[in-house]
């Protein structure tokens, strides 16, 4: 095993021990272009002598900003390289989030994309005074802006290696100068309440994190893994940047964020991160575009799916089935799953992983049935990712698995789930007060999350700790649960559900656009916009009877069963990370909706039928607008709860 | 493709006193005005004011009865289009003209086609020099792909592309002439807010990256007056107004007759 302690050192041993390797590989002009280890060496050092040359210090902190791109890869570890510590912000961030984490990170220095994001820095420059210079990778636009702080990535890297010609041993040294304790990142979440926070995690904590999934999913330096995830985000630190270190493989960055699909299936990774909701997405349209195929194709499709979804997760887990079966589904491998796996690039995917939501069984189910062996995780920024994995053969998709290796979990006497472990975060930085009530003294680390461990030993997640609330009446209500129910079907997107301190549970639903476009297409119903969609009659009434088959779900609940929806209605717009409604991560910010749409609540809660609503929405470009509506108000049926025939557990 | 900078140069075409009609129908009567090298020139004007058909003069489409152009200091008439592109003059169409079943890479390679110089014959067999021809060509292609930001619908057959797209996969395909003068009929019709400022920076950034010479024919009053270095008004096939958006802007004639009732903003 390695004897590097920080990112510069591994990369610097990758270089010499597989030097030939990938590294990295981004689709540029229509064809792949291939990094290997000692190349990817070459211009991290280039580009931490540039740095160095720009005045850049050991613990200076360096924004990176932009779509996953190789070079602001190398930005990461040419900033470890030097004893800095990278800052990676969600490129989708409007310029006053960026000013936040600009300024409070105290950086001096920017790496970004392209002329969007430094429009944004530039935007914001006046009030974040302490930021100094800027690097761009792609020089597109930006000829005439002339600024002197503006620096091109590659003439950085230029005068980078002059300063190594001139001083041939300080990238050595300043590598050797690191240590596993350092800082290696900083990381802002985007937090459902108040303002992101930066939460600190050194070499230690990523490195080994990283490396202990490693040796329990077998990854190797021939592993592929498309990196399309927001760099900020801690999952795409650990997975494009950690492990791509530890284990040597390959990162591949896509063209841009529209030729993800496409550049999935050129790619044909091993390794393959999502979160539920894309996975979600690739189901619907497989499944929208077989509606549209032609019958016998359609046919073929669904026998073999049934049997897939008998058989297919038992094949993959290592059951007994039986031969008949096991012949059909290889029949089935070469008709349909196989075709089926290589049109959406998945036919190569040994690992596959999902978290961040619960994700519907239908779902997992439709993925295991192919064989492709979809994994639940648990994790946060806080844990560098890992606190529960499932193991092979053990994948239920109501729980999350079992701690992961070095990592200690337990459940708090309130419900929540607390955690302990080598990728526990150092603290969130300049908040002592918030670092002090997450992580306690003993080095527990609060998750917020309410959970319990089944049987097996498997952690089942609830919803969020405070979140958890009651009726009037005493009713247990978990909005979570009730949304994410809600959410499992195609046509809705996404829900959010009240009750706490009220009569009954009322909801507020999205459509998804693209499931009800396609079934208002087949059934000739014209409409401009989603607002008209949503407040169509029919369309209301598909979501009054996915409503009622939740209640009929949670009537069998004994503990649950009292929370059934009440009262709902579709929303006239959809819900959007833009103006505040959702985070970054695209999680409900519930109490932030409760108060935009007051009124709206106030509706369900009283006997009207019908409410008008007028709601300031920001465009992408950022200019304001107003949208208005009169909403319809739906009842829906409840069912009498199940009684409680064995005490709950 | 070259980078040149945005300095407002000679004149690149010049049109003297354009007079054409059909039959009882005078399109257009004793136009003059000129396109400088490097500007973005809009053509603006109620509709039959005569806009697209100055276009097909441009572009050699129509013969003009009587007037004379000169294009690059040479007086020219009677022209046809082909050999107006091979002078440098691309153009895209109010109505989209693409080949709907080809993709769009192929639709944008067929704009390299008068830069071809080997004949069909090699290009069938695909070997040799005509492989190599076809490899560079691609290249402009695929560097005209990312200039636009369509790669994601490089493979699409351009019938299943929204308008929007493929408003800008025609103006792809004009861009791989590299042309000296780029007209544009109507770039931003039919296209919401979002797809209109795509619209406006790529022609902008076409303009200043490839020092491209712009003509446009446009509705839309803000985007006129946004992105145009000079203006000229058309109305009844006759020449209205001719200057700077802010000239055209006050000129009382054009907005009487173009934007009808008196405006404090001219931007409706």
């Amino acid at each position: 095993m390695s004897g590097a302690d920080t990112f510069p050192k591994l990369l610097l041993e990758n270089a010499t021990r597989i030097g030939g390797h990938p590294a990295n590989r981004e689709k540029d002009l229509g064809i792949w272009q291939t990094w290997n280890w000692s190349q990817v060496a070459d211009e991290v050092r280039a580009l931490a002598c540039g740095l160095a040359a720009l005045g850049f210090k050991r613990g200076d902190k360096l924004i990176i900003v932009g779509d996953n791109r190789p070079q602001l890869y190398w930005g990461m570890t040419a900033a470890q390289a030097i004893g800095g510590i990278p800052v990676p912000v969600y490129q989708d961030s409007v310029a006053k989030e960026m000013a936040f984490v600009v300024d409070h990170a105290e950086a001096r220095f920017a790496l970004v994309e392209d002329q969007e994001q430094v429009d944004k820095l530039l935007e914001i420059r006046e009030t974040v005074p302490r930021l100094e210079q800027i690097i761009y990778n792609d020089p597109r636009g930006l000829r005439n802006y002339g600024q002197d702080f503006l620096n091109s990535y590659k003439a950085i890297q230029e005068k980078g290696r002059e300063y190594d010609r001139a001083n041939p041993d300080f990238y050595e040294k300043s590598v050797a100068g690191g240590k596993g304790a350092d800082t290696s990142v900083m990381l802002y979440t985007s937090g459902t309440t108040g303002n992101p926070k930066g939460v600190v995690l050194t070499h230690e904590n990523v490195m080994r994190t990283a490396r202990n999934n490693q040796i329990m999913e077998n990854l190797t330096a021939d592993d592929e893994i498309l990196a399309y995830l927001p760099m900020a985000w801690v999952g795409d630190h650990i997975f494009s940047f950690g492990q791509n270190h530890t284990a040597g493989f390959c990162v591949n960055c896509p063209e841009s964020g529209a030729t993800v699909m496409q550049d999935l299936r050129d790619i044909g990774p091993t390794y393959f991160f999502a979160p539920p909701r894309i996975f979600e997405n690739i189901l619907t349209s497989v499944m929208v575009r077989m509606e549209d195929a032609a019958p016998i194709k359609r046919r073929l499709f669904h026998y073999f799916m049934d049997l897939a979804q008998r058989v297919g997760p038992r094949i993959l887990d290592g059951k007994p089935v039986a031969a008949g079966d096991r012949l059909l589904y290889a029949l089935g491998s070469i008709l349909v799953y196989g075709p089926l796996k290589n049109t959406l690039g998945f036919s190569r995917i040994r690992l596959a992983y999902t978290a961040g939501e619960a994700i519907g069984p239908d779902i997992f189910d439709f993925f295991r049935a192919l064989g492709i062996n979809l994994k639940q995780l648990y994790g946060m920024t806080e844990a560098s990712v890992f606190i529960t994995v499932q193991p092979d053969g053990q994948v239920d998709p109501e729980t999350v698995g079992v701690p992961a290796p070095e990592v200690e979990v337990k459940i708090a006497d309130n419900g929540e789930v607390l955690f302990r472990g080598p990728g526990s975060f150092q603290e969130y930085f300049k908040a002592a007060e918030a670092t002090a009530e997450t992580k306690d003294a003993e080095g527990w680390v609060h998750t917020g999350d309410a959970g319990l461990f089944n049987e097996l030993g498997h952690l089942k997640i609830i919803d969020r700790a405070k979140d958890v609330g009651k009726l009037n009446d005493g009713t247990l209500v978990a909005p979570k649960y009730i949304e994410n129910k809600l959410k499992f079907f195609p046509n809705i997107k996404e829900a959010v559900a009240f009750g706490n301190g009220r009569d009954y549970v009322a909801a507020f639903v999205n459509i998804d656009l693209v499931a009800m476009g396609n079934w208002a297409e087949r059934h000739n119903i014209a409409y401009a916009s989603y607002q008209e969609l949503a407040a169509h009659p029919d369309v209301l009434e598909i979501a009054r009877q996915h409503v009622e088959q939740v209640n009929q779900d949670l009537a069998q609940d004994p503990n649950l069963g009292g929370s059934q929806i009440k009262r709902f209605l579709i929303l006239h717009k959809e819900l959007d990370a833009d103006d505040g409604e959702l985070t970054r991560t695209r999680k409900v910010r519930r109490n932030f909706i409760a108060e935009r749409y007051a009124e709206l609540i106030e509706a369900l809660y009283s006997g009207q039928e019908e409410c008008h609503v007028e709601t300031e929405v920001t465009f992408e470009d950022g200019r304001k607008g107003v949208i208005a509506a009169d909403l319809k108000i739906v009842n829906a049926e409840i069912f009498p709860v199940a009684a409680e025939l064995k005490k709950a557990s | 493709m070259t980078q040149q900078a945005r300095v407002i140069g000679d004149t690149l075409l010049k049109v003297e006193s354009i007079s054409l009609g059909f039959g009882g129908v005078q399109a257009l009567s004793n136009i003059s005005f000129d396109i400088k090298k490097h500007e973005i020139r809009a053509i603006i004007g109620p509709n039959g004011a005569g806009k697209t058909s100055m276009l097909n003069v441009i572009n050699g489409f129509y013969h003009p009865q009587e007037g004379a152009i000169t294009f690059k200091g040479e007086v020219r008439r009677a022209m046809r289009p082909h050999e107006a592109a091979k002078q440098g003059i691309a153009r895209t169409f109010q109505n989209v003209a693409l080949f709907k079943g080809m993709s769009t890479l192929d639709n944008i390679m067929t704009g390299r086609n008068l830069r071809m110089s080997k004949n069909i014959f090699w290009q069938m067999l695909y070997l040799g020099p005509a492989r190599r021809e076809e490899m560079e060509h691609r290249q402009r292609v695929e560097e005209i792909i990312d200039f636009l930001e369509i790669q994601a619908i490089r493979r699409t057959p351009v019938g299943r592309l929204p308008y929007g797209l493929q408003k800008r996969v025609e103006l792809a395909r004009a861009l791989a002439m590299e042309p000296e003068l780029l007209l544009l009929d109507e770039p931003m019709a039919g296209m919401n807010v979002e797809e209109k400022e795509d619209m406006c920076r790529f022609i902008l950034d076409v303009n200043e990256q490839f020092g491209t010479t712009i003509a446009l024919i446009e509705h839309d009053m803000g985007v006129v007056m946004d992105i145009s270095d000079r203006v000229v008004v058309l109305d009844y096939g006759r020449k209205l107004a001719d200057g700077t958006p802010d000239e055209v802007r006050g000129n009382q004639d054009v907005i009487d007759a173009y934007l009808g009732v008196p405006h404090d903003e001219g931007d409706g």
